[in-house]
């Protein structure tokens, strides 16, 4: 690692960006700008390593074998779950279950606890904010239990209307709050500290989405005293294929199994079997033990350049970003301006499509995305087809966010001003 | 992406041909790109097994709209038969522009929504 001497204020993102090899390529031959990073981070050479180190020496399967090998498998895996439990201030590691991403961990939930505690006439509340992987699970558990699901509205500025929030928990039935801590696509960060303290006092628990906060800003679970949180490890800077959820310890006790099979068992017999204990009980199969040691390296990674440093770093960048933007003709700037904000611009041009737009920058080196950013009902209550979202992360500067305006200025050359 | 966006394109996308609708159309058919929006609907007016009058509507980006408006100069006027053997490659070699992988669903839906709404052809182009 490289960045011990880091105070949690001056960090240097062009060291961070030497830890990215990816970074060092053209895109189109271009400089490449990647500004993507709220669909999929890139990886440091630290976590390269360390899934390649796993599998050079230290490989096979978890919780089995009582060879050197699967001994030295099985504890590089448990020290995974210990330094994912520190991430996030886990009371108890146990409570950290490793999943492959933030849907699965949504979808364990909502098929897991949803189907044991959800019946008839409950509510579920979700916000407009919210990613697909955080209504479809909560759709088809709904239909199949008989709930109903609620959904709390956004200001113009796209905050959530909190006083719809407190309107929708006075009903009564509100049984679970499913609600992002950043939304994805506007980079509002949202209240969730109060929105705990609120559906606590209504009976309800709440299910954080944090696939977007994680990686951004310290999140610690019992701080914000949430009853589940969902994160992926692709988006903080490690591997694919792995995600956590956790879960309050009373709650994931009672809660049945999501899948069955190998793994998560205590005995089989013919015509029964009972369940292993937490975490094993919601870990059916062999496990990603290589990218579960991936996602901890990274976590490691991240709290060694500090939260704190990471999320000045992006707030500086935004407010660079949207100074600069701000002052291009045609341009329609979504998301709310204050300290709610993540490092999440989604942006418009008149007379040009975000399709458009995205194929422009990508002709310039610059990659953002372009599209409804699996948020429709979101696009739909914004009035939008879809936009154009450039994000940031520790590997970004200000040269990447110069990149992105000039090529939105040749956006604007091709189509903004002839238009007739 | 000068190459993309090329004056021609550029020009059926801001003032695309035969775009609108026609009154009781003998023929009308409308379909989405899922991953990006883009909406296309043609409406067509047939005499003599020819297409006498063609129009589109819609919303999406240049790619799309203005393969629709050259899609549709392509076609007025000509036999239905001829029609239905229009191919994937000949859109493409039509707009003359390097289409990447990411953006050939824009360019050629379109020409999907002719072939479902003309011939029922509605697993095209994924058979070709």
């Amino acid at each position: 690692m490289t960045h011990q001497t880091q105070s949690q204020h001056t960090f240097d993102s062009e060291r961070v960006r030497a830890d990215f090899p990816i970074l060092g390529r053209t895109a189109r031959g271009k400089r490449l700008a990647y500004l993507d990073s709220a669909a999929s981070t890139q990886k440091p050479q630290q976590v390269i390593d360390a899934i390649n180190s796993f599998y050079s020496e230290s490989n096979a399967n978890v919780h089995r074998g009582v060879y050197e090998l699967s001994e030295r498998s099985t504890e590089l895996y448990d020290q995974a779950r210990g330094t994912i439990a520190r991430l996030i201030n886990a009371p108890d590691k146990r409570q950290c279950i490793f999943v492959r991403n933030t849907t699965e961990a949504i979808n364990l939930v909502a098929n897991s606890w949803g189907r044991e505690n959800l019946k008839a006439g409950d509510t579920i509340v979700l916000t407009m904010l919210e990613h697909h992987s955080n209504i479809v699970p909560w759709q088809v558990i709904a239909q199949q239990v008989g709930a109903k699901i609620e959904y709390v509205d956004i200001d113009d500025a796209g905050r959530l209307r909190m006083d719809q929030f407190r309107e929708i928990l006075g009903t009564g039935s509100v049984k679970v709050v499913a609600v992002t801590q950043v939304s994805n696509t506007l980079g509002t960060i949202t209240p969730l500290k109060e929105i705990t303290s609120l559906a606590h006092q209504a009976g309800a628990i709440v299910v954080a989405d944090a696939a977007q906060s994680v990686p951004h800003m310290q999140v610690d679970v019992q701080n914000l005293n949430v009853d589940f949180l969902a994160f992926s490890g692709h988006k903080m800077v490690g591997p694919m294929g792995i995600g956590v959820l956790y879960g309050r310890r009373d709650l994931l006790e009672a809660m049945p199994p999501y899948q069955t099979g190998g793994s998560m068992i205590r005995e089989v017999h013919l015509d029964h079997t009972t369940w292993a204990d937490l975490p094993e009980k919601f870990e059916a199969g062999t496990p990603s033990v290589a990218d579960a040691v991936g996602i901890a390296v990274a976590a490691d990674y991240l709290s060694e350049i500090g939260f704190a440093g990471i999320r000045e770093h992006e707030i500086t960048l935004t407010n660079y970003a949207l100074g600069q933007l701000r002052e291009i003709p045609g341009m329609t700037l979504f998301g709310p301006d204050g300290e709610d904000r993540a490092g999440v611009v989604s942006f418009l041009i008149d007379g040009a499509h975000p399709h458009d737009i995205a194929s422009i920058l990508d002709g310039e080196g610059v990659a953002v995305r372009a599209g409804h950013h699996c948020a429709q009902p979101l696009m739909r209550r914004l009035d939008v087809t879809a936009t154009a979202r450039a994000s940031f992360y520790i590997y970004n500067t200000e040269e990447d966010v110069d990149q992105l305006v000039s090529a939105v200025e040749t956006v604007n050359s091709i189509f903004g001003r002839r238009a007739s | 992406m000068a190459d993309l966006y090329r004056e021609n394109i550029l020009e059926h996308y801001q003032n695309p041909s035969n775009f609108g609708t026609i009154d009781a159309p003998d023929i009308t058919y409308e379909d989405t790109n899922p991953l990006c929006g883009d909406r296309i609907r043609i409406d067509l007016r047939i005499a003599d097994g020819k297409i006498a009058e063609i129009k589109f509507s819609g919303r999406g980006c240049a790619i799309s709209q203005a393969s629709a408006s050259i899609l549709t100069e392509l076609v007025d006027g000509e036999d239905l038969d001829a029609v239905r053997e229009l191919s994937a490659q000949d859109i493409l070699d039509e707009l003359a522009i390097p289409i990447s992988p990411a953006r050939v669903k824009c360019a050629l839906l379109g020409l999907k929504v002719l072939k479902a709404g003309a011939y029922g052809i509605t697993d095209w182009p994924e058979t070709e």
